[in-house]
């Protein structure tokens, strides 16, 4: 029986990661239109290793946004990864220093989400070691496949891309305003109100800087209400 | 933005994800678990992503602009909310956006 779990674990994990492979190719094609060439598209995919981070950077870049914004962004979706890593320390329990460096590579939503997931703490450090692995794989491979593609790319497929880039970003948000996450409601005030700080700051600040700033929408709408309806 | 420039975007933007990533595994949990703290995680996300999708489908350097982009995104929606696969969801967009630029030329 425990092999049953052990193999329902490992097709989960592998499923997952052929699943978040096709993020890549978005992720590539994007990238090629923000200005990265193929090189730099591999390496944030390769080295950054976190999705939400990574279409944040080029989507600040291919607005014409700055270095700061573009690295700032990122770094605020990143965030989230720290929390994870907390949450997974105990399971994982990295023993020295280099097993915790590289374990760490791999902290982010989908291996969370899986280690989290598991029966028990063995199965939940194998979820999170072979997700880990089979995403990376994915990942960067269809980055490549995404990038070089995109450079093929005619005018009518560029006007394609273009609009692929937003549908991507609301494909990122659109699980996070379900009635299945954590205080929907709230969410969809704090994403209303990013959304309106964006585009009211749009004519009057630097390319980009609009996105960073639109954390504040966090504080202005993120409060929980006092009603029982949450 | 020059190719230089660039890569110091990416090194920068990847070793800050990182330390971020290698922090939750090395630092006390009382560090990161206050209340206030995984609440702003909580939420940054959204505000963050709804932030880049009006960014990207709504605007062209300071210019507000209505094009080929925004029927992709609403197209995107209506996918979405029907449960099509993410990557029915793109190309659905991808199609739309292509399909309002030839026909406005």
């Amino acid at each position: 029986m425990p092999s049953d779990a052990r193999t329902a674990t490992l097709r989960d994990a592998v499923g997952l990661g052929v699943a978040v492979g096709l993020y890549g190719i978005a992720f590539g094609a994007a990238a090629a239109g923000a200005g990265l060439d193929t090189w730099q598209a591999l390496a944030t995919s390769a080295l950054m290793f976190t999705g939400a981070s990574q279409f944040a950077m080029i989507g600040v870049l291919g607005a014409g946004g700055g270095a700061l914004s573009a690295v700032g962004s990122a770094l605020l979706l990143g965030t989230r990864n720290t929390v994870y890593g907390v949450r997974l320390a105990p399971m994982l329990a990295p023993r020295g220093w280099l097993r915790r460096a590289g374990a760490a590579h791999w902290v982010i939503d989908e291996t969370t989400a899986m280690a989290v997931a598991a029966p028990d703490r063995e199965l939940g450090r194998l979820a999170f070691w072979v997700t880990g692995a089979t995403i990376y794989l994915g990942w960067n491979v269809t980055t490549l496949i995404g990038s070089l593609g995109a450079a093929a790319l005619g005018e009518t497929a560029q006007a394609a891309l273009d609009a692929v880039v937003p549908a991507a970003f609301l494909a990122l948000l659109w699980p996070r305003l379900q009635r299945s996450a954590r205080e929907p409601g709230v969410q969809r005030r704090v994403a209303l109100g990013g959304a309106v700080i964006a585009l009211a700051l749009t004519p009057f600040v630097p390319a980009g800087v609009q996105v960073v700033l639109a954390v504040v929408a966090v504080a202005l709408a993120g409060r929980p209400r006092r009603t029982a309806a949450a | 933005m020059s190719s230089g420039t660039l890569w110091a975007v990416v090194l920068a933007g990847s070793l800050g994800c990182y330390l971020l990533k290698l922090a939750g595994l090395s630092v006390p949990a009382a560090w990161v678990e206050r209340p206030w703290v995984t609440r702003v995680v909580e939420f940054v996300p959204a505000a963050l992503l709804a932030a880049l999708v009006a960014v990207q489908a709504a605007t062209s350097g300071p210019q507000l602009t209505v094009d080929g982009r925004l029927a992709g995104l609403a197209v995107a929606a209506v996918a979405l909310a029907l449960r099509a696969p993410f990557i029915v969801v793109l190309v659905l967009a991808g199609a739309a956006g292509a399909l309002v630029h030839v026909l406005t030329g």
